[in-house]
């Protein structure tokens, strides 16, 4: 991205998106021969392959190089042109690696949880075409290729989330997703439609990332930021910030593999991923940055108390995803878009760890997902059990883990460049976070065991192909972390890395001191959280007025429901009963009535009679010589 | 020699005769009758024609209506007793199989 980078042609990088593709495209017009367990192997190699190529091109990706492969010209309508091509840089690379490493481990832990399910065929194509649109979102070189990518993903979340479709609630759930996104996509096109518009204008009519960069400070400021506004309105949906948050807790009702790798480590990160890679924008957008930064902070906040509340395993986990993906708003908002995907990467682990986890739980409980008919499950899953604490202290922000790192990162930046109120906030949901994950896992695994007796005989730990992933995701939990020391230690590798993407990054003015305190207050205050989740897992004030709102979600749905939902199927019901009945009906009839009756009286002229037609005849013969005569 | 105006009002007297003979006669005879007379009105038009302008087509022509006349008439006839054998009329406003 940078303009001085050097532009390298690799038709490698076609490969890591196509082989996918070639997987997905074999299940589905194989589904009713193949074999469920033949289908997820091929859909675990061809993500095999794409991982490979990408940890290949990450070897040979030397500093300062941006690999370019062009397969085809899409649109050409001169002046304007956009070709169907793919460009890594780093930041690209990044992505690669989280969508196929992650990707990957859940494929593998698919092949044990799906392996009993009728679907299991259509889920891998799923699964893989989902991989395919998302590499197609970070590969793409211009707006509208990513674009494609970004609707392909929401396309696989909504097949996803609706698997199970003979469920009624799960095909609402998926419709639910679906018709939210679409709010945000919507708004999303409008913003890149704004920006070819206005660039257009200018004189140049491109899309493509490189020249965007080159080209976008011809605009003036405001319009900067009404295009700004409308890609993070899009992005809200993507990403399920404030206000469109709504459908992702809604999506847990796909298969938990999927709620892991499309509603936690990926698909929600697009927004994210886009908000970085067009940096150039938004940094000229001074006003946006600031509504990012204050809906990021807001959604973690809101998000993290409705946690605290919620008895469903995965919907504790799905409200985490979202206060997570506040978090990383949050750091873009303050400009340190760096710290945004270190954060993106790291939640990528210990969220898809947790989720798995939660998987490996339910699966051993035939698919009980209460909570509260859970505990003290320690025992029966010793392995599970320890994945689930490392992720948990990842997510809380224990010292050493990833998400100590990339969390405090986030914290320290907003403290040093936004405010010291959006720090304050931050802190105090880093406090909440600590709070609903640990009162999740001693509801979950310790204190006294509710399954009931019939259920309990059937308890078994996971088998290796499922124990096996989550393994490699703790340790990645842990170690991915160190990529992002703060400066007071080694210093980040991973700043480092981004800088050709991002330029350098400022770090913050206040000194080392500072940030190692506000460090400490973090880690006490997650201490301190954990202790209060351990003494009463049910928390103190339960029955209370804030708890029956988390409990109740704040009524968000309920007021979503009255002010759009009801009065549009309201208005379509109008539609449909009265309009359609009294206006369109009765035209459409009435015209017909017309017709009908105004042939009964021309059918008089169709006598039969061979004279009268002569007579007709010469009527008109008469009256055309008659015209052409005077 | 009379002028040519008097041969062509003729045969556009002729010609309506015949006109109204068809539309308004109720006899399928009378009627092809009544298409013989257009027809010699309009070989009456044609001959005067090609007398005064010194030209041979339009006698030629009339030679060619005339025996399509007959032909016409020959099958016109025969149509005309086979309707008679089938209906045992020859009004045409018996016959509106076609009526609206």
């Amino acid at each position: 991205m940078e303009s001085s980078a050097v532009m390298e042609s690799s038709s490698l990088l076609r490969w890591i998106l196509l082989v996918p593709l070639l997987g997905a495209v074999i299940n589905m017009i194989f589904t009713s021969y193949r074999d469920r367990k033949t289908a997820g192997w091929l859909a675990s190699i061809a993500l095999a392959v794409s991982f490979g190529l990408s940890l290949w091109i990450w070897f040979g990706l030397s500093s300062g190089t941006v690999l370019n492969d062009t397969l085809f010209t899409w649109i050409e309508s001169p002046p304007f042109k956009v070709k169907m091509s793919l460009l890594v840089d780093r930041l690209t690379l990044i992505m690669l690696l989280v969508i196929t490493g992650v990707g990957l481990m859940i494929h593998i832990y698919s092949l044990g949880y799906m392996g009993k399910d009728e679907g299991g065929v259509r889920y891998f194509a799923y699964l893989n075409l989902f991989i395919f649109f998302m590499l197609l979102l970070v590969l793409a070189d211009n707006l509208l290729l990513l674009f494609v990518g970004w609707e392909g993903v929401g396309l696989c979340s909504y097949l996803l989330i609706g698997f199970w479709y003979q469920d009624h609630t799960n095909t609402i759930a998926a419709n639910k997703a679906f018709i939210v996104n679409r709010i945000g996509d919507v708004c999303f096109l409008l913003g890149l439609f704004l920006l070819f518009w206005e660039l257009g204008l200018k004189g140049i009519w491109t899309l493509d990332f490189v020249e965007l960069k080159s080209h976008v400070h011809l605009l003036s400021t405001g319009r900067i930021t009404l295009i700004t506004l409308l890609l993070f309105a899009g992005a809200t949906g993507k990403s399920a910030q404030i206000p469109l948050f709504v459908w992702l807790p809604d999506a847990m009702q796909g298969p938990t593999p999927v709620s892991a790798l499309i509603h936690a480590a990926t698909m929600v990160t697009a927004g994210i991923y886009m908000t970085a890679r067009l940096h150039f924008l938004f940094a000229l957008a001074p006003a946006t940055l600031a509504v990012i930064a204050v809906i990021g902070v807001l959604t973690a906040l809101f998000a993290a108390t409705i946690a605290t509340a919620q008895n469903d395993i995965k919907r504790v986990l799905a409200y985490s995803t979202i206060s997570q993906l506040g978090y990383m708003f949050l750091a873009v908002g303050v400009g340190a878009y760096s710290a945004a995907v270190f954060h993106l990467f790291t939640h990528a682990f210990f969220k898809a760890c947790l989720f798995l986890s939660a998987g490996s739980v339910i699966h051993g409980l035939q698919g009980e997902q209460d909570m509260r008919k859970m505990g003290g499950l320690k025992s029966y899953f010793p392995k599970t059990y320890w994945t689930y604490l490392i992720a948990g202290l990842a997510l809380s922000g224990a010292p050493l883990t990833a998400g100590f790192f990339s969390k405090d990162q986030i914290l320290w930046q907003t403290f040093s460049h936004g405010s010291v109120l959006l720090w304050f906030v931050a802190w105090g949901t880093a406090g909440l976070t600590a709070f609903y994950m640990f009162r999740q896992f001693f509801m979950v695994f310790h204190g006294e065991c509710k399954v009931n007796d019939h259920l309990r005989a059937h308890i078994h730990e996971s088998p290796t192909v499922m124990t096996a992933p989550l393994m490699i995701l703790a340790l990645g939990s842990i170690v991915t972390g160190w990529l992002g020391l703060p400066e007071y230690l080694f210093g980040s590798a991973w700043d480092h890395w981004l800088e050709p993407v991002f330029g350098t990054q400022v770090n913050g003015h206040g000194g080392v001191l500072i940030e190692i305190l506000l460090m400490l207050l973090t880690v006490g205050l997650a201490a301190g959280a954990i202790y209060l989740a351990y003494r009463a897992y049910s928390p103190p004030w339960v029955g209370g007025l804030p708890y029956r709102l988390a409990l109740n979600k704040y009524y968000v749905d309920e007021v979503y429901d009255s002010l759009f939902v009801r009065p549009m199927t309201r208005l379509a019901d109008w539609f449909a009963q009265i309009f359609d009945m009294a206006v369109v009906d009765r035209f459409v009839n009435g015209l017909a009535a017309r017709v009908q009756a105004s042939s009964f009286f021309w059918r008089r002229l169709q006598t039969g009679n061979v004279q009268h037609y002569l007579l007709y005849f010469l009527a008109g013969t008469l009256f055309v010589l008659g015209y052409y005569l005077f | 020699m009379l002028s040519l105006n008097y041969y062509l009002a003729l045969s556009a007297l002729i010609f309506a005769i015949g006109v109204m003979g068809v539309i308004i006669r109720r006899n399928l005879i009378i009627i092809m009758m009544s298409i013989e007379l257009m027809l010699n009105a309009v070989n009456l038009a044609f001959v005067a024609l090609a007398r005064s302008h010194g030209s041979m087509d339009g006698q030629t022509i009339v030679v060619f209506v005339m025996a399509v006349a007959a032909a016409e008439a020959v099958v016109g006839l025969a149509i005309v007793i086979t309707v008679f054998r089938q209906r045992q009329t020859l009004d045409p406003q018996e016959m509106q199989l076609l009526k609206g």
